[in-house]
């Protein structure tokens, strides 16, 4: 407890920590206390995923409408929200990064976006092999199909970022006010793609506004959410352990280079 | 399990998200393998950090 | 003479000056509105309907490739820590810099718009209000993209990075661009609701790009 302490102290310029996140700021502390951690939390989403895809795949009826492709709303209404919800933590991580200088705020940022990205872009693919026997084509620029196009465009602008600077503290917080910028942004592009939308509706009988949800699935819908959200969260923790490990590499490496350099 | 007339892309949806799930199970793992490699090999070179050298029994 | 007066008036000089940055971007939207009619053919009905949405690609596509213009000689020659330790607040002298970028590469992509119109066969009425929409809206484009100029200062090979960071965050005032351009010939939306939104677009814009801008130089060191 005193030695997390002495840590948080030691930063200065800080803003007040909880308790519990100036024990985690410590990178060993947290590599010690995500180690056990993460076979219950890959065992919990498996329990979850089993379940979800059961449910899903088995026991949920036939959508009246849309028959048993409805069974693809399982997989594309969770990685909607998944994606969103990433983009929302890298947010929170980015205020650690730039306000509060939390050293883990950046790892939990750098270790999201690939994960969020993976998400949006299953929320396409599904999204579009849902559309094939619906609307007839791969795609439609509907209103929320393209939103969540441009939000994966976004993944993958903070992702080259990242990759682009090198040094991973200036990264860091080139990334977290991206993210932040994207964060205030982003219910700005959903509204105006709205509105885009509906000024180019076509006049055809077909109503392109996306999927909808029935109650019938809503149960799946909701265990895959939660089998996502776990799944979401182990590989975020076990991402955060790699890019902490990996920054330690580096930091050898560098040292190594140095004593040589000196010898 | 019927999966109607659609079935090939219902199946192909989840076969997609199994695909892109399987990747990020594999770059983690594949991630973690490869820096505990590294750092192994750093520290059977003699380099170690500050804090190990100074409480060898710190994890 | 305000220190943030001399540094417009600075950039205004130097903007001019210097190797016709400022007309590259005029030129680039030439030759964008020029490549279009390659790519879909000279039919003149077609390039008229489609006419302000290409004038409104094409002055985005053109002032985003400015923007590198920037930031990046005053960071190759120091000047830009002699403004970042200054008195005036970093959010204003950003904003001094920006509002010099917009009118020597704005402004004159604003004035190019109708001229170019003429190769899409647009009529009057439309290049009007082509033209008074890339008034409203290319501020948003000059104050978002120096977020990303900002952020990318630093970055030698930093190539497409900036387009591609602020692309996303320039949709919506393409679509209110363009919608307000449309709407004031036909359609079923009054001018007034895009072009008000547009006009907010880019009120807001120039708060958020010199604020993340002065934080992107701040948390660079």
């Amino acid at each position: 407890m005193t030695e997390g302490s002495g840590l948080h102290h030691a930063i200065a310029g800080t803003k007040k920590l909880p308790m519990a996140l100036s024990d985690l700021a410590n990178p060993s502390r947290f590599l010690a206390i995500v180690e056990p951690v993460l076979p219950w939390l890959a065992g919990a989403t498996a329990l979850a995923l089993a379940l979800g895809l059961n449910q899903a795949l088995l026991v949920a009826p036939d959508d009246y409408q849309q028959g048993a492709t409805v069974k693809i709303m399982s997989l594309h209404v969770p990685s909607a929200w998944l994606s969103m919800f990433c983009w929302g933590l890298m947010s929170v991580a980015a205020l650690g990064t730039l306000v509060w200088r939390h050293p883990l705020a950046d790892v939990a940022g750098k270790a999201a976006a690939p994960i969020g990205a993976a998400f949006t872009f299953i929320c396409l693919v599904t999204g579009s092999l849902w559309g094939r026997p619906m609307w007839g084509t791969y795609w439609v620029w509907d209103a929320r199909l393209t939103s969540v196009l441009i939000l994966f465009l976004m993944y993958l602008g903070v992702i080259a970022l990242w990759r682009t600077v090198e040094d991973p503290s200036r990264a860091a917080r080139a990334a977290a006010i991206l993210t932040l910028v994207g964060a205030i942004n982003l219910p700005i592009i959903k509204f105006s793609v709205d509105w885009w939308n509906t000024l180019h509706q076509p006049a055809s009988v077909l109503r392109l506004g996306g999927p909808t949800i029935h109650p019938s699935i809503l149960t799946p819908l909701f265990i895959m959410a939660i089998a996502f959200t776990l799944l979401f969260v182990t590989l975020h923790l076990a991402a955060m352990r790699n890019e902490i490990l990996r920054r330690r590499v580096r930091t050898l490496r560098l040292m190594q280079a140095q004593t040589a350099a000196e010898n | 399990m019927n999966l109607g007339p659609h079935a090939g892309f219902i199946l192909a949806a989840y076969a997609a998200a199994a695909v892109v799930v399987g990747a990020l199970i594999a770059w983690v793992v594949l991630d973690f393998r490869a820096q505990t490699r590294a750092l192994a090999e750093l520290e059977a070179r003699g380099v170690t950090r500050r804090s190990e050298r100074a409480n060898p029994n710190s994890p | 003479m305000t220190a943030l007066s001399a540094l417009l008036f600075r950039d205004l000089r130097l903007a001019v000056r210097v190797g016709g940055g400022a007309w590259m971007g005029v030129l680039f939207f030439l030759i964008v509105v020029t490549l279009v009619p390659f790519s879909i053919g000279p039919e003149l009905s077609l390039l008229r309907r489609i006419g302000p949405a290409i004038l409104w690609l094409g002055a985005l596509l053109a002032s985003l490739l400015t923007l590198d213009r920037l930031f990046a000689a005053d960071q190759e020659d120091g000047s830009l820590d002699l403004i970042l330790m200054a008195r005036p607040p970093l959010e204003l002298a950003i904003a001094t810099k920006a509002l010099a970028h917009w009118l020597t590469s704005g402004l004159p992509l604003v004035v190019a718009a109708p001229a170019l119109g003429i190769f899409l066969n647009i009529d009057s009425r439309a290049m009007a209000a082509v033209a008074l929409t890339l008034l409203a809206g290319t501020p948003a484009l000059t104050f978002l993209g120096l977020i990303g100029a900002a952020l990318a200062v630093t970055l030698r090979r930093g190539g497409l990075l900036v387009p591609v960071l602020i692309l996303p965050l320039t949709i919506p005032v393409l679509i209110f661009g363009v919608a307000a351009s449309n709407a004031a010939l036909a359609g079923p939306v009054p001018f007034g609701t895009a072009f008000t939104i547009l006009c907010a677009l880019s009120l807001a814009s120039l708060v958020i790009g010199p604020v993340a801008a002065a934080a992107a130089f701040r948390h660079a060191e």
